[in-house]
Parts: C-alpha cells; structure tokens; sequence
C-alpha cells in the first residue's frame, strides 16, 4: 500500500540522506549560508512530505500502513520491509519536524565546518526514520547502528569541552547495548526458524509464534541491554547528562527528541508483544527501576549548577515516566507513555533549545551567573516558563495529557506505583520551578561576558513552533491519541494472546533452554 | 601407458591461471634487468596488467574433477579464493608503486616476488595433497620472507624478516612433521585418501590426532592465531606497508584456504577431536588480538593485532563445521581483503620516509587536513570494527549467526565481547583524525591516481557488501556446498 503508487516511506525516509549526500558533492564547503539553506530545504521538504502520512492515515486500521517489502537477502529471510502504524505515525512526524528545529537552531551557533555538519544532521534523520519505520530485524539493526556514528561525530567534533570524553562514552554505551540486542535478535531468529521451520527476520511472522517463556528471560535481557542504554534507564544513564552537556545545542534536542526515543519505541514494538511472558516477569522490576528513575532524576536535578545538566537529568526523570506508561502493560499507560514520548521531544527539545540560546549569548550555563534575566530578556522568559510549565505537567499543556495517561495506567496497575510516581511530578515540578526563579526572577544581576539581546525572528519562529505543539496537545489531545487508538489496543490484546500461547508452548520439549546443549540434541547433531 | 596417463587425469586447463601467472612473473623477472632503477614503476603496471588478465582465467577455471593424480582440485572454492588472492595482489601492487619510490627502494624483485607469492597462494588453494599443498605455502612463504626484507638498509625490516623467517621455518617444520605422522599412518599424502582411511576407523589412532595437533600448530602459524602470532607484529611493522597489508590479507586467505580444505575434506571424521582445540584459539585469540592492539602506537602494529582477532572470529567459523561457517570465512576474507587493504592504502599513502605517519598520534587531526583520506580511513575502520551498514557488520554477523545456529553460545558471546574491546582501538584513530588539532601538518602529500583506483574499489567493495551481501554469499555457499554433501 502506497500513496498514489509511490513508495512514501522510502522516500521521507532517504530524502535526507541524498541530500545531504548532493550538498556534499555539489555545494562548495566556503558556501555556508548556501549549504545550511540548502539543509533547511531539504528538512523541510522531508517534513512537508511526512504531512502525507497523517492525511492519509487509517485510523481505524491497526496493523501497518503505507508497507512496502522486498526481498533482501533471501537465503537468510531478510526484506527490506517498511511500515508506519499508529504507534510509530506520531514518532515518524516528530523525527521530521525536530530536524527542521535542529537546523535553524544551528544557524548562527556552528561556524566550523558547517558543510559536514548539516551533512550528519540529515544522515541522523534517514537513520532515526528507518528505525520507526523498518520491520524486519534486520534492516532496524541496520537503522539502529546507522544513527550512532553520525551523532558520535555531532558531539565528538562540534560539542563542548569535554566532547571527546562524551563523544566515546556515548559511542562505548550504546553500541555495546546494542550488540547485546543484536544476540537477541540472532537467538530469536534461530528458536523460531527451529520452532516454526520458517527462518525469517520479519517481525510481523516472529509476533505470530512466540517462543517459550524460558527463551523470551533471556532474549529479554539482551533486548532490555540494548534498548534500555538508548532510553536510558537506570543504571544504565550515566552517558546522558555527559552527552548532552557536550553536545551542539541542535545535537542535545535531537538526542533528547528523537534518539531516546528509540530506546522506548523498541520496548513498545519488540519486547513487548515478542515477549509477552518476560515482559509480565520483568514488569515489576522495570516500573520499579522507572519510578526510581522519576525520584532520582529529580532528585540529582536539584543538586546541578549548570542548566543543561539540569535539564538532562530531569529528562532521565521524564523517560522514567514513559516506561512506567509503557510496562504498566494496559490502554492507558500504553498511550500515555507513547504520547509523553512526543511530549518529551517537545519540551525537553525546547529546553536545550532555550539554554542554547542563552549560551550562545553568554558562553555560560552556570545558574549561578543569571538572576532577574525576565527583566532583560521578556519573550524569552515567557517562552521558558511555557515550556517550563509543559515539562511538568501543568494543565492545559501536553504534558498534563501525558503524565495523566501514564498515571492512569499505572494506577490501574497498581494503586502504590501511581503514588510514587506521582510524588516524582511533584519533586520535578519543585526543581524547574525553582530553576526558573533562580534565574529569572529577582533583581538583574548578570556576570557572563557577552551582550545579552532578545530573542532575533529565527529565534522566534522555532521557539514558537514547539509552544504551538505544547498547547495543540495540551488543549486537543483526542486528535493526537486518535491517531493510536487502534494500534495501542490491537498491541494489548496482542501481548494477552501470545502470552497464552507461549504458555501452552511450556509443556512441550520442542524448544531446549538456552543454557546448552542438552542431551536430546547431542545425540540427533 | 596410456591408460595410467588417463587415470592421472594431466588436464592442464586445471592449472591455466597458475601457468599463466608463472609466465608472467618470470616476462617481469627478465624485464627487470632491462630496466632502469627510476623506471621500475613499469614493472609494476605490468605486473598489475599480468593480474588483471589471470582473474577472469581464474574464475572460470572450475572442474572439481581431482586432476593430476588427485593432486590438484580445481573446484569452485579454489577460484572463489584465486580471485581473492589475484584481486589483493592487484591492490598491493597499485599502492606498492608510489611507496617505493618514496622510500628509494626500487627494486625489481619486489614486483615479480609479489606474483611468486599469489602463485604460491593459488597453488595453495587447488592442493588437494599434503604435498602439493607444502609446495604451494613455501613458495608463498619464501616470497614473503624476502618481501618483508626488502628494506635493507633499515633495522626494523631486517629484525621483522629474521623473525619471520626463524618462527616461519619452523611452523613449516611442525606442518611437515604432522604431515609425515599423517602419512605414516594412512600411507598417503592425498586428502581424499586420508579421509577415506579415517572415516573407516571405528577408535581413532592417536598418531593420527597427533598429526591432526602438529597440523593445526603449522596453520596456526601461518593465519597467526593465538598462541603463534609472535611473528606477526613485528614482521608487519618492519615490512613496506603494501606488503604488510599484502601479508594480512593474502597470506592470511591462503591459509584458510587449507585450513578449510584440509579439516573439511580431511578430517571429517575427527571432527569431535578438532573442535574443542579450535574452540579454544579461537577465543583466545579473538581476545588477545582485541586486547593487545588497545596498547599500540604504531597503526601497523595495532592492524597487526586486529588482524590476529579476525583471524579468531574466522576460525569460529571453521569450528561450527557447516556450509554457513565457512561459507561465512570466505564472504569474510572477501570483506577483509576490500576494507584491511583499503585501510593499508591510505597509511601508505600518509607514511613519510623518515616514518612520519606511523604513529597513531601523527593521525590528529587528519580530517582538517585531508578530509578525504579521513573519510576512507574512517569508513575502513568502522568496518573493520563491525558497524553497519558496511561489510565488515555483514561478515561479523554470518559468522556470528552460523555460531549461534550451532549453538556455541558462549564462543559467540566471547565473539560480540571481543568486537567491544576492539571498539576501543579502532574508534581511538578515528577520534584522532576528526577530534584533535592537527599535529603533523607538513608536507603532505597529495593522493596520487593509484591510490584513488585502490580506495575508490575498496571503499565501493566495503560499502556494497555491507548494503547488499546476498550475491556474494551465494556464491560463498555455492561453493562450498559440495565441502558438507
């Protein structure tokens, strides 16, 4: 199925990539203002072709959309299989759209080697594409790896001062984390082509037989390991607050946008309807190591001095809430979690934009440097307090929608978790609010070096783009969740009836543990 | 006698591309004395002429009907390496021509040596008895030794070369001693003949296990596993870096091209006896080669070492003992010849007569410089690292995947933990060209013709196989498949 007979998702999806690749062959390096117009046009035109998606969009069909699929490599069962569905279509626009973000917000802030710089900008949005979009394992292991190099290079090459330190540790955790997966992805593989006789990399056939509960722990574990670095969950988040200091202002709202939220996107899509049993064995334990992280990221928050760590450990604190959302394993917190995925993007996106600017006014994130900045900068403390106020939930904006959902969910699931989740809002709440009157409120009183001026119109329309999207969601929510309404219940009776059938798999010998060889299959080699 | 002359089966159309090659080595060996020492460029062109023509001759030699006297075995898997070796050797050569003339070493012998070297590689291959096959991997190795040599006047190279020629004779002796045990114990030297013997054993002879252990020890030596690597750190520092990269790669091939066919087509029957020892180097030397290459400051030595643990991951795929294992060793020397020697031409490219470039710390800040030769380098090592989407993933993950399909779970663990380690030392280079001020600024040169043909082909080798392997892994299994019928 394809619009008008064009394959739409390969195309939003590579667009980015052949452009980047003709701004490098065709547009002399000397030339940036040409070259970050030419990104900004590439941007858009991918963005503005992604708007074909939610216009044609079925929302009453909960299987996949727009699919294309062709053979790969056949021998092995690998297709190059493409699909959008309604837990992916919001995720797919949210890509497009922070890209466009990301590249106006680059357009005074990079001055070295700009050319290269868009260039992996665009490369990171065809690969974060491809990872919503691919379903077969291994075309999203190829996708999944493709987004790592470019933004290593995006913090290694333009970030701040620790960059090289950032840069490797951000590299050494995710790609280790995600070579585990791919064991994962590799051990699932083989148990279902044993199982089944059919050895395919197509997620649509390995959701048909799950596999023993015994097999779906450990195949677990290796997922968890690769997706759980991205998102990142505790203990595994250490490289976030670095990244993030380090990185190009665009690189933080990418990473915190789009990259984390492929980390959640992969529990949703993968874990948990392949591995329904695991998934209700581990639940507990993931909500408790995501309420944790809602409590401690809060909590490391209130102790930062500077504005982007802050920032990031409070988003350690938000994708807290979006696993809770996630493995509460019912409608609500399905839904929840995955719109306070897009909500994250949008705020946490705003925040590091916001602090890009006044670092780039200032050259310093210190809190300690600023106080009364309101006085001085009006438009930009009213952007900052709009955003402020969607990062904790305050109603009428989307982050008010989402962590009502999450907390829904996790009620339901059970009455404890929703209490201490929700005292981790109020601890959030505490900790940006009084961020905020730290340093905008009071006298002006300011000792960074560099001029401080109001914000300039390029400035304006990309902060004004993400307030539009705070209150769009905040205020019309039923349009957005419209959008998953079939997807999310169709995955939760998905992860009911494979979790029966791998029940009734437990009895048979069909499938050995995965420990070792047992004797039964010694003798038949 | 005719008759015994049939039953010898002398079908030369076996052995064109060796007999074509011959010729050609031996043209550039008396052209040499004709050539003036500014000139010996030439030789080199011809003998890339020489290469060219003998890859097609190669890849259509295929009759898997044993031919002289079952000596020779001129199967699908013998030309599937032939072109491997033929097309390395045509790499070596392009970037061999500029270095020599940069480090005043020019000297005909290197081009016809390099030929011998492939002939030795190609013979090889096709061997389908111990002694054919001995012949074959000493004119390999006598080649090499003087290639690796052929700086004399430079301390590095001639320790390099005496070592490698010390630890290489004796592995050679140890081969040549497991062969004789082999031989004492079925009465002949054929593989077919040593398999059929064996297989018709109900308790395994401990002679022949004997020699099944000396012969691992000699191919040890040769794709330099661990514990038999020590040769190959120093004989590639002290080696002309083409023939380091050469070395890697070529000889590297060769080596499991007997290794394959020898435990294949061999020892089938003893299988159960060779996978645990195997099991075993290939770990260790997974690990080691991953671990001892984070220390290194010179690229060729830290290449060294990360040759040593893709040798470990190959092995994996001999040990799983089916058509994917080894079908995978082959798609994987083919990744390797196209991304190992891509990342040997841009360092031959860098490296100065007084040995600037050498230095991984000389790579600082390569990108700001040179953007483009950052660019091939960085591709290559990100292959060689295993991260998609370029060959080096795919190689990795078909080796990894027969090794899960057989249930080596924990080898396969060790596999994935030793690509983590390697991580290290392959991003270090890579975070030095595009992250840190320029140190080494000076007279740079610029990229000459013969290094675009080289980096252009790999690059579009590394990039295609990783995109789209299917072809190329067909024509792996196809080959092998009548190893395991």
């Amino acid at each position: 199925m394809t619009v008008a007979g064009i394959p739409i998702l390969t195309l939003i999806t590579f667009l980015p990539a052949a452009g980047a690749t003709l701004i490098i062959l065709f547009i002399n390096k000397e030339a940036t203002e040409a070259i970050k117009w030419a990104a900004l046009g590439v941007s858009v035109a991918t963005f503005l072709l992604s708007l074909i998606l939610p216009f044609t969009f079925d929302a009453s069909n909960p299987s996949l959309q727009w699919v294309e699929k062709a053979v790969w490599i056949e021998r092995f069962g690998m297709s190059y299989f493409m699909g959008v569905d309604g837990i992916s279509i919001l995720l797919v626009l949210l890509t497009t759209f922070i890209t466009v973000l990301c590249i106006l917000a680059s357009w005074t802030d990079i001055k070295t080697r700009v050319k290269a710089y868009m260039a992996l900008f665009l490369y990171t949005e065809t690969a974060s594409l491809g990872v919503f979009m691919a379903q077969d394992f291994f075309l999203f292991y190829i996708f999944w790896e493709a987004v790592l190099i470019p933004m290593v290079f995006i913090i290694g090459v333009w970030g701040g001062a620790r960059r090289l330190y950032s840069a490797i540790k951000f590299f050494l955790f995710t790609f280790i984390g995600s070579l585990f997966m791919l064991l994962g992805i590799l051990a699932l593989y083989f148990y279902h082509g044993r199982l089944t006789g059919v050895y395919t990399f197509d997620s649509t056939i390995l959701l048909q037989n799950p596999l023993a509960p015994a097999l779906q722990f450990w195949i677990f574990i290796a997922f968890f390991l690769g997706f759980a670095v991205k998102v990142p969950m505790f203990p595994l988040h250490t490289w976030l607050p670095d990244a993030h200091t380090d990185a190009p202002t665009a690189g933080s709202i990418v990473l915190a946008a789009v990259l984390l939220k492929l980390g959640t996107y992969g529990f949703v899509r993968f874990s948990l309807p392949l591995l329904p049993n695991a998934t209700r064995e581990f639940a507990p334990l993931m909500i408790g190591i995501s309420i944790f992280a809602i409590l401690y990221g809060a909590y490391l928050t209130l102790a930062q001095k500077d504005i982007k760590k802050l920032i990031a450990y409070s988003s350690v604190s938000h994708m807290g809430f979006v696993m809770l959302g996630i493995f509460a394993l019912n409608t609500e917190g399905l839904k929840g979690g995955l719109l306070q995925m897009i909500n994250h993007g949008i705020s946490t996106g705003a925040l590091f934009l916001l602090v890009g600017m006044i670092y780039e006014r200032a050259h310093s994130r210190a809190i300690g440097d600023y106080t009364g900045l309101f006085k001085k900068l009006p438009v930009y403390g009213t952007f900052f307090i709009i955003i402020i106020l969607s990062s904790m939930g305050f109603p009428a904006t989307n982050g008010f929608i989402g962590e009502l959902f999450v907390l829904l969910g996790a009620f339901k699931a059970h009455t404890v978790y929703a209490v201490l989740a929700a005292s981790g809002v109020l601890l959030g709440a505490v900790c940006l609010l009084w961020m905020f009157q730290r340093v905008f409120l009071g006298d002006f009183v300011y000792q960074g070096k560099g001029a401080l001026k109001d914000l300039s119109a390029r400035e304006v329309i990309t902060a004004v783009s993400f307030v539009v999207f705070v209150f769009w969601i905040g205020l019309f929510p039923g349009r957005f969740l419209k959008f998953m309404d079939a997807s999310v219940n169709n995955l939760v009776s998905q992860v009911e009836t494979n979790y029966k059938k791998a029940l009734a798999l437990e009895g048979t010998n069909k499938v050995a543990s995965l420990g070792g060889r047992s004797a039964a299959e010694r003798t038949d080699k | 006698m005719p008759s015994a002359l049939n039953a010898l089966n002398l079908n030369f159309s076996t052995i064109w591309p060796e007999i074509i090659l011959t010729a050609v080595a031996i043209i550039i060996l008396v052209l040499d004395f004709f050539v003036k020492k500014e000139n010996k460029s030439i030789l080199g062109y011809l003998s890339v002429l020489g290469l060219l023509a003998v890859i097609p001759v190669a890849a259509m030699t295929v009759d898997p009907a044993p031919s002289f006297g079952g000596m020779v075995r001129a199967d699908g898997f013998s030309a599937f390496f032939n072109v491997i070796f033929l097309i390395s050797a045509v790499f070596t050569v392009l970037i061999s021509m500029d270095y020599m003339e940069k480090m005043n070493i020019q000297r005909g012998e290197y081009y016809y040596l390099t030929l011998f070297a492939t002939l030795g590689m190609m013979v090889m291959a096709s061997a389908n008895d111990f002694v054919n096959l001995y012949v074959g991997l000493e004119t390999m190795a006598i080649s090499f030794y003087v290639l690796v040599a052929i700086r004399v006047d430079n301390r590095k190279s001639v320790e390099g070369a005496l070592k490698y020629f010390v630890l290489g004779a004796l592995s050679s002796g140890i081969l040549l001693y497991g062969i004789a045990f082999a031989y004492g114990f079925s009465g002949t030297t054929s593989l077919t003949g040593i398999a059929s013997i064996g297989s018709r054993l109900s308790s395994q002879s401990p002679f022949l296990l004997l020699a099944l252990a000396l012969i691992i020890v000699g191919f040890g030596f040769k794709i330099a596993a661990f514990p038999f690597h020590s040769w190959s750190p120093d004989a590639y520092e002290g080696a002309p870096v083409p023939v380091a990269g050469f070395l890697s790669v070529g000889s590297k091939a060769a080596a499991f091209a007997v290794f394959v066919r020898v435990f294949v087509a061999a020892f089938p029957a003893f299988h159960g006896h060779w996978v645990d020892l195997l099991w075993i180097l290939s770990a260790a030397t997974m690990v080691y080669g991953s671990v001892v290459a984070i220390s290194q400051k010179n690229i060729v030595r830290m290449l060294a070492y990360s040759s040593i643990a893709h040798a470990g991951v190959m092995l994996m795929g001999l040990l799983v003992y089916n058509d994917i294992g080894s079908a995978g060793i082959l798609y994987y020397l083919l990744v390797y010849t196209f991304m190992n020697l891509g990342a040997f031409a841009v360092i031959t490219m860098f490296i100065r007569k007084d040995g600037r470039g050498s230095d991984l710390s000389d790579y600082r800040g390569l990108a700001a410089a040179r953007p483009l030769w950052a660019f091939f380098l960085a591709l290559f090592l990100l292959s060689l690292a295993g991260i998609p989407p370029t060959g080096g993933f795919t190689a990795k993950f078909f080796i990894l995947a027969a090794a899960i399909n057989a249930r080596y779970y924990w080898l396969a663990a060790i596999g994935v933990l030793s690509t983590v380690i390697a991580l290290f030392f392959y991003a270090k280079v890579i975070f030095y060209m595009y992250m840190n001020e320029r140190a080494d600024a000076e007279d740079l040169p610029v990229m000459g013709a013969t290094y675009s043909v080289v980096l252009i082909l790999t690059a579009i080798g590394t990039v295609i196989t990783g995109v789209y392997p299917a072809p190329f892994m067909d024509i792996a299994l196809k080959v092998i498949k009548p190893f395991f019928m």
